[in-house]
């Protein structure tokens, strides 16, 4: 097993390096140069000039690879150019934000979407069925920001159930120590301020885990269609066994290995859905903050958001690799 | 009717289903089939509108024939002069939703065009050459797969500059991966078979055989794949445009682009949210019903 | 004598048992019908015939296995004083793994691949014995050991992957085995298997068996198989039985030309060289309008008028059952 993890990890190393390699020929293929670029609106001949030397911009372009991975690893992505902080603090403020609110709406995606799956497959043909599968082709068909403003319209605007946005209420005033509001108020003592901070996920979580849900919905109904047609199944009946203990043990097991494997690849969609939905709910996260730094040009931003978001992206995908290892004995083999 | 005769009638069926003419017997099937119709419907309709939009459209998308009534607390719902009502400069939403269809099909068929080209090149050269080819190309393509779509989409947009032009080379190249892997797929999957080696130990060059037998016996999962990505592209422009990442011309109308400048009215007018809305849903449902009954009719293993 | 007492003296009693599937807007396709054989304790019962004869879905329908909808089931199947067709899917949960078993065919696809062979063991003993624990592992490790696996307590941790065909096999039948139920139905158990593995398996099922005074229903398409191992055979076809008699009459004396045919059928190594093969001619799907008579008329070489008119009915003679209008050897003529 450990052996499977490490040959996972060595893989990535290429991939990675690849990645590196295009962000870097990306930030110096930038219209104006890589340092007006990082400079943005304050490129003044002295500024560039010095950035220049600073990167070494002068030099080989191997040498100043190595000096980006080197950055790189130290999380010095230089300073945003619209808020003159350093990036890595934009990171540590707003990747929090993201990571709950994706959270959320995988929890969402999975809690709703397997059992729903699977029911639709055990009752094959009926309403239950028909309407899962309607739903899921349907969901893949609406886009991710028109659904958030459909929610924040009907839920938000009209009925006033739920927040129109934002994380918490301002006039909470709590305190946030780890940056993801729902664990803060729980470590701070304050559970109204977690109770806050789930009620204004529920709206962005639902329109965000929309798609992962339509998809979860189809792989899973498809799994255990096909497993429950497999032969083990059949042995399992043949043996006597109780509904429940075939369900969980034979189809189950089996079923979810697919549906593993597409979470991993939902993550994605999670990435690229947050910078929408954090746009029409005015959510505090990678998202947004990516938004804005593509109108504010905010080049030394991208470069090292995107550089984390794919890093993060790539976990998120071992992790599923490695728990579907987990699961299936078979895999572990190669 | 006899057990046999039951028993005969299935057996040919199959058959009948599995070698032979699939692509007529699916042909049949589908014309039958009422979602494939219904997909088939929209898209047409879609089209249509396109093609005939000055003609369908009273207005043009850039005139504004509302602005003396157009205030930024009163902006009409549909009317009887206006059907889709009016945007916050006074311009015809109708005829701004009907243009819309140009950009979007514009866009969608272009992007498309560009990722199944470069895709299908790709995955034609790692499957027929492997070895090194392969790989290097395959490691490639994970690294194209290694960042989320919209994110590569706003790294091109920013290396290229806003206009219509970036939107389609990015919605193509986060498709390239997909298509190469696909056809990847397939010829691997074709090389082990037995036609193909019957045609190598008669000597047939190796691009003989690639180009008139493998390529013709995987077209059938990319048209499906093709539908499909025609249906994602047609969201992922809109969402493009959502962000501003797409052409700057105000005059231009794009669905995405509606929808991001209606944030602000949102609770006054959401008549201007609704009707872009709807109409990617409805687009992109039309290509997504049409694709999946493709799929379900071509691969004769697909079970619902 | 009544109904109930006649049952109570087989283990097995199949009367009438017939299988139609349904589809919608399709005639019905009937897999069985009206079949009827008995087994008892410590018998060994062959069920022969070809692909689509309805042999499978016999066993199915004994079991229970069939699925709910888009089948209709008739007839009765008596075991242990009850009609298995009308219990209640618990009670029939509680006879399966318990008091009937099944092995079916395809080893690698009938076990689970991602569970461990040993919780496939212990989940049997635990439903039906409530077994736990090391009790549970030690009585597992105890019914891989019976069936031929060797050093069983460390297969108990493996996965399916890891064995090999003949192993798996074994595996099934212990499982099918732990409760030491009272009836075991093999469907096909080595045909998936390479010729030298069948062999042990046929050997030890009948092993198995014999030491623990259960009956057997074999169910194959190999005459070789069933020349080994049954005391009496029923041959199917068409969904019928058509003849039915002990090992020995049947191989000697075949009544049935179906089963005149598919003994000729058997290339033997005796024959000399370029001596011709016997197949039956055509096969069981042949499209030809035969639902008012008996199935087999087709392809019978021994087809006279009424086998098309009206399907024959099943006659009893000296221990044996046939259903042929011109058998291979008339009835009377049994030679002195």
């Amino acid at each position: 097993m450990l052996r499977f993890v490490v040959r996972r990890l060595l893989q990535l190393g290429p991939i990675l390096l690849g990645l590196s390699l295009l962000l870097f020929v990306w930030l110096r293929a930038l219209p104006g140069g890589p340092a007006a670029a990082l400079l943005g609106e304050r490129a003044t001949p002295e500024a560039v000039a010095r950035i220049e030397e600073l990167y070494g911009l002068d030099q080989p372009w191997y040498v100043q690879y190595w000096k980006f991975l080197v950055n790189a690893v130290r999380l010095d992505f230089g300073n945003s150019s619209k808020t003159n902080r350093p990036v890595v603090e934009e990171m540590l403020r707003t990747f929090p934000a993201t990571i709950e609110l994706g959270t959320a709406a995988l929890i969402f995606a999975i809690g709703i979407g397997v059992p729903l799956g699977y029911f639709a497959a055990r009752r094959y043909g009926r309403w239950l069925d028909n309407l899962s599968v309607s739903g899921s082709l349907l969901g893949v068909a609406v886009p991710v920001f028109f659904l958030a403003y459909i929610l924040k319209y009907v839920f938000a605007v009209r009925l006033g159930w739920l927040p129109t946005g934002g994380r918490q209420d301002p006039r909470m005033d709590a305190d946030h120590p780890t940056g993801f509001y729902v664990l803060d108020g729980i470590v701070t003592a304050n559970p109204a301020a977690s109770l806050d901070a789930i009620v204004h996920l529920i709206l962005p979580a639902i329109a965000l885990g929309a798609i992962p849900l339509a998809i979860i919905v189809r792989i899973t109904r498809a799994s255990v269609l096909d497993v429950v047609h497999e032969d083990y199944v059949r042995t399992a009946e043949a043996k006597g066994l109780y509904e429940r203990t075939i369900t969980r043990r034979h189809v189950l097991r089996n079923a979810l290995l697919p549906v593993v494997t597409v979470i991993g690849l939902t993550a994605g969609l999670l990435f690229s859905g947050a910078i929408l939905t954090e746009t029409v709910f005015a959510w505090d996260g990678v998202g947004r903050f990516v938004y804005e730094a593509i109108g504010n040009r905010d080049y030394a931003v991208l470069q090292g958001f995107i550089l984390m978001i794919a890093i993060l992206y790539v976990l998120v995908n071992l992790a599923v690799d490695v728990s579907y290892g987990l699961i299936d004995p078979r895999v572990r083999v190669q | 009717m006899s057990l046999a005769q039951v028993e005969a009638t299935t057996e040919a069926a199959k058959v009948g289903e599995e070698g032979g003419s699939l692509r007529r017997d699916a042909w049949r099937r589908l014309r039958r089939d009422p979602v494939a119709l219904v997909g088939f419907g929209i898209i047409a309709l879609f089209v249509l509108v396109a093609i005939f939009a000055p003609w369908i459209a009273p207005y043009d998308p850039a005139d504004r024939p509302g602005a003396g009534i157009v205030t930024p607390t009163n902006i009409p719902g549909p009317s009887a002069e206006f059907w889709f009502g009016l945007d916050e400069l006074g311009r015809d939403e109708f005829s701004r939703v009907v243009f819309g269809a140009r950009t979007s099909l514009l866009v969608g068929v272009v992007a498309l065009l560009l990722g199944m080209a470069g895709g299908l090149l790709l995955g034609i050269l790692a499957g027929a050459f492997g070895g090194k080819v392969d790989t290097v190309i395959m490691r490639v393509v994970d690294v194209m797969l290694s960042i989320p779509g919209l994110l590569m989409a706003i790294a091109i947009a920013a290396l290229l500059g806003r206009s219509l032009l970036s939107v389609m080379i990015a919605i193509a190249v986060i498709n390239i991966p997909i298509f190469a892997r696909l056809l990847r797929g397939q010829m691997l999957a074709q090389r082990g078979s037995d036609y193909v080696l019957a045609a190598t130990s008669l000597g047939v060059r190796r691009r003989s055989i690639v180009l008139g037998h493998v390529l013709p016996n995987s077209m059938s999962p990319v048209i499906v794949q093709a539908t499909l990505t025609l249906a994602t592209a047609i969201i992922e422009a809109a969402g493009l445009s959502f962000l501003g990442l797409g052409s700057p011309d105000p005059r231009v109308p794009e669905w995405g682009l509606m929808l991001a400048n209606t944030q602000r009215y949102l609770a006054s007018a959401p008549h201007l949210a609704f009707f872009p809305g709807v109409a990617i849903v409805i687009a992109a449902l039309g290509f997504t019903l049409l694709g999946e009954r493709l799929r379900e009719a071509l691969d004769p293993k697909y079970r619902r | 004598m009544s109904v109930t007492e006649a049952a109570a003296d087989h283990l097995l009693d199949v009367r009438g048992l017939s299988v139609a599937f349904t589809r919608k807007g399709r005639r019905d396709v009937r897999a069985v019908d009206g079949v009827s054989f008995t087994v008892d304790a410590g018998q060994t019962m062959g069920l022969v015939g070809e692909s689509g004869s309805g042999k499978s879905v016999t066993s199915l329908a004994v079991m229970g296995l069939l699925p709910k909808r888009g089948v209709r089931v008739g007839g009765e199947v008596h075991f242990d004083g009850d009609d298995l067709l009308t219990l209640p899917p618990e009670r029939m949960r509680d006879i399966r793994g318990r008091d009937i078993a099944m092995v079916f065919q395809d080893p690698m696809s009938s076990l689970n691949p991602v569970v461990p062979i040993g919780i496939q063991v212990t989940e049997v003993l635990h439903r039906h014995q409530d077994l736990r624990g090391d009790a549970a592992r030690t009585a597992a490790t105890e019914s891989l050991a019976r069936v031929g696996i060797p050093d069983p307590t460390r297969r108990l941790k493996e996965y399916p992957h890891q064995l090999s065909g003949g192993m798996r096999q074994r595996a099934l039948i212990a499982m099918a085995l732990a409760c030491r139920p009272r009836l075991l139905i093999a469907d096909e158990p080595t045909t998936a298997l390479d010729v030298t593995i069948q062999a042990q398996i046929l050997e030890l099922l009948k092993e198995l068996v014999r030491d623990s005074g259960a009956a057997l229903v074999m169910i194959t398409h190999d005459l070789g198989v069933i020349a080994g191992l049954c005391d009496t055979v029923h041959v199917m076809y068409g969904g019928r039985v058509v003849e039915s008699a002990g090992r020995r009459e049947l191989f000697a004396e075949p009544h049935h030309p179906y089963t005149g045919g598919l003994l000729a059928s058997v290339p033997r190594l005796d024959a000399p060289r370029g001596a011709p093969l016997h197949p039956i001619p055509g096969s069981p799907t042949d499209l030809l309008p035969w639902s008012e008579g008996c199935a087999f008329a087709p392809r019978c070489p021994n087809r006279v008028e009424p086998c098309t008119e009206n399907p024959p009915a099943l006659e009893s003679a000296g221990g044996r059952e046939l259903r042929c209008y011109n058998p291979l050897v008339a009835a009377e003529e049994v030679p002195a």
